[in-house]
């Protein structure tokens, strides 16, 4: 069924669809919609889920690990400092091994206090043992609701898993979205079984301490469920596909990069307008491509490697740096082609912090700087350097 | 088709944002796009929204600096400068019984007050659909019946049928 | 159910499970040195009420029937079975 719809509106009915158990979320703008769509849906009967109303976003996903540990699918949704405010259980449930579903509208932190999207809130953890991946339509936020639960909750992943939605620019603008059949989600998603969970015939130590003769084993197996997920996201956007009829590309989607001279790395909704631009490049008869990372962990390191290989230059567009350093994803690309031995020039564009509007020009300057040689972190916009 | 572009004008609680909206969903044969400026709500305060409508999926999120159609729905936003805005050929549409130099004026409240409605903003669609034919009236009416509250359609749809007509 | 592993210094790759979660005793670490005093029962005054059992905040008290029995290497020797015995049968050394 067709419905014009907002990401965060897309994004409830994706949840709508895969039916978790216990919701427990705190409103925050701009994720505060998805919250009251999922409590009207719980209202009116539509949505069979325990909906706990908690005094603060570090009471939330403390509910949702705890009812993960009792067994059952769970979902919280943040954003910014909602996000810093769950920030201690975020490895908590990460180590853990609770798959625990978070929706979070990027969002800039304070101070200065601003409301508008930008993507330092989720950058910040990307540490903290979570899969993140980054939409960039509603489409692809209602499609990463039901996924996300697909890819987390498999036994060879079992880990806590992110899905970002810019702020605004994606959670506030309507678009069709194709919303599945039920019954076909039933069949495309099981039903959460673990053992990982309390059981009164079975008795288990749950979430208990490991010291240093240990730690290190439970931190490996962390990780190399990271390198599991690869396989299990593909197996799902595979059965997606046939389930459904809408692709997805993995870890990474590519566009034009093939034989691209010049490439934009980007996350999220950004991703778009840089496409309209490489497509009038090429009219032009610029041979330019844009790799969007749909992924920020597990990361597309080989994927990156690939498409950057025979490019004359390429650069990051982020909504974040860290700061002292570059943005985070620039950090995370040049790792790629380093580990790969790829000796492209990467640049880096910091801009659309605290919400601000990236434009046509900003992109194209990006284009046309990166082939002259910028300097290796720029702030757009700054007008210094 | 190549992305058309409509900058929707108006006060916070005339309707501007609904009316960008509604457009996009009358667009149910090809891709849409439509966003308010963001940031809090404050009846009375100068908001503007935006549609973009094409036959290939709408990948630029950005603000629309080169509109084929703005419509203001209180003349006393209209200011020359919305002009640089325009595409070439690009139609600015202004709630006026007045002549506006440049400008089409359509005196949509006149309509809305003889269908006792407290806002423009369907009576404004109908004629930007009417004006521009990127929408028809039953894509209209369509929109209408699956976004507005029941009690409401009637009404606007009355409204929409008075332009076209009209 | 009484934990074997507890005294295992080492393990191995596969002895550690895959998340935090485990059939109870196992890598749980002897903590009975932060003891400084010892509770002992004694089996003729003790009437078998189980209220030490259900009182342990670290739950190293067994019952074997009707007689309560202490788990010397989880004891931390808080002393809660003491106070809340009704028939003052145990007592802190």
């Amino acid at each position: 069924m067709k419905r014009f719809l907002s990401g965060d509106e897309a994004f409830a009915e994706g949840i709508r669809l895969a039916c978790p158990d216990v919701i427990s979320a705190y409103p925050i703008t701009p994720q505060t919609v998805v919250v009251e769509r999922l409590s009207e849906m719980v209202e009116d009967g539509s949505l069979d889920s325990e909906f706990i109303h908690v005094e603060s976003e570090h009471s939330a996903l403390s509910c949702a690990i705890g009812a993960s540990a009792a067994g059952v699918r769970t979902f919280t949704a943040t954003s910014s400092q909602g996000l810093l405010y769950m920030a201690e259980g975020l490895p908590y449930a990460a180590g853990g091994r609770f798959p625990v579903v978070m929706m979070n509208a990027n969002r800039a932190t304070a101070l200065p206090w601003n409301i508008y999207g930008d993507q330092r809130d989720s950058l910040a953890l990307l540490d903290t043992g979570w899969i993140q991946e980054y939409a960039a339509d509603a489409q692809e936020a209602l499609d990463m609701a039901v996924m996300s639960y697909y890819i987390a909750e498999h036994r060879d992943v079992s880990t806590p898993f992110m899905v970002n939605l810019d702020g605004f620019v994606l959670t506030h603008t309507y678009e069709n979205v194709d919303i599945p059949d039920r019954e076909r989600v039933r069949e495309f998603l099981p039903p959460y079984e673990t053992e990982n969970c309390f059981d009164f015939e079975h008795p288990k130590n749950i979430g208990f301490s490991a010291g240093p003769e240990t730690n290190f084993i439970f931190k490996y197996k962390e990780h190399r469920a990271f390198e599991r997920a690869i396989h299990v996201i593909k197996e799902a956007e595979r059965r997606f596909g046939e389930l459904f009829g809408r692709k997805y590309t993995g870890l990474a989607e590519e566009y034009l990069t093939e034989d691209a001279d010049y490439v934009i790395i980007t996350l999220g909704t950004a991703a778009g307008l840089c496409r309209t631009i490489a497509d009038e490049l090429r009219r032009e008869g610029v041979k330019a491509g844009v790799l969007r990372i749909r992924y920020m962990r597990p990361f597309p390191n080989e994927e990156i490697a690939r498409a950057l290989k025979n490019a004359k230059a390429a650069a990051v567009l982020e909504k974040d740096i860290s700061f002292g350093n570059a943005g985070t994803v620039y950090v995370n690309v040049a790792a790629a082609l380093q580990w790969a031995g790829v000796s492209t020039p990467l640049y880096d564009f910091v801009g659309g912090l605290g919400g601000k509007d990236i434009t046509h020009a900003d992109i194209r300057n990006i284009y046309e700087s990166m082939g002259k040689g910028a300097p290796r972190v720029t702030f757009m916009g700054i007008g210094v350097e | 088709m190549s992305t058309k572009e409509i900058i929707w004008i108006g006060r916070g609680g005339q309707g501007a944002f609904t009316a960008a909206k509604l457009m996009g969903a009358a667009c149910t044969e090809g891709y849409s796009l439509a966003f308010p400026t963001f940031g809090p709500e404050r009846r009375g305060a100068p908001v503007r929204a935006f549609t973009k409508l094409s036959d290939t999926p709408v990948t630029d999120r950005s603000q629309t600096a080169a509109a084929d159609c703005i419509a203001v729905l209180d003349k006393t936003l209209f200011t020359p400068e919305l002009f640089s805005l325009l595409k070439e050929g690009g139609k600015l549409i202004v709630n006026s019984a007045d002549e506006t130099e440049g400008a089409v004026s359509f005196d949509a409240d006149s309509t809305a007050a003889e269908l006792r409605l407290p806002v423009v903003n369907t009576v404004m669609l109908a004629y930007v659909g009417k004006l521009t034919g990127l929408i028809t009236k039953e894509q209209i009416f369509a929109a209408i019946d699956g976004y507005m509250p029941e009690r409401l359609r009637e009404k606007n749809k009355k409204a929409v049928e008075r332009v076209f007509e009209g | 159910m009484k934990p074997y592993l507890r005294e295992k210094k080492s393990f191995a790759f596969e002895d550690i499970p895959e998340d935090t979660c485990f059939e109870a005793g196992y890598l749980v670490t002897v903590n009975s040195g932060w003891r400084s005093r010892t509770p002992q029962i004694d089996n003729e005054k003790c009437i078998g009420c189980g209220q030490c059992y259900l009182y342990c905040p670290d739950g190293v008290i067994a019952m074997d029937g009707k007689t309560p029995v202490i788990d010397y290497d989880f004891c931390k020797g808080c002393g809660i079975c003491a106070k809340i015995c009704p028939k003052s049968a145990i007592e802190l050394r």
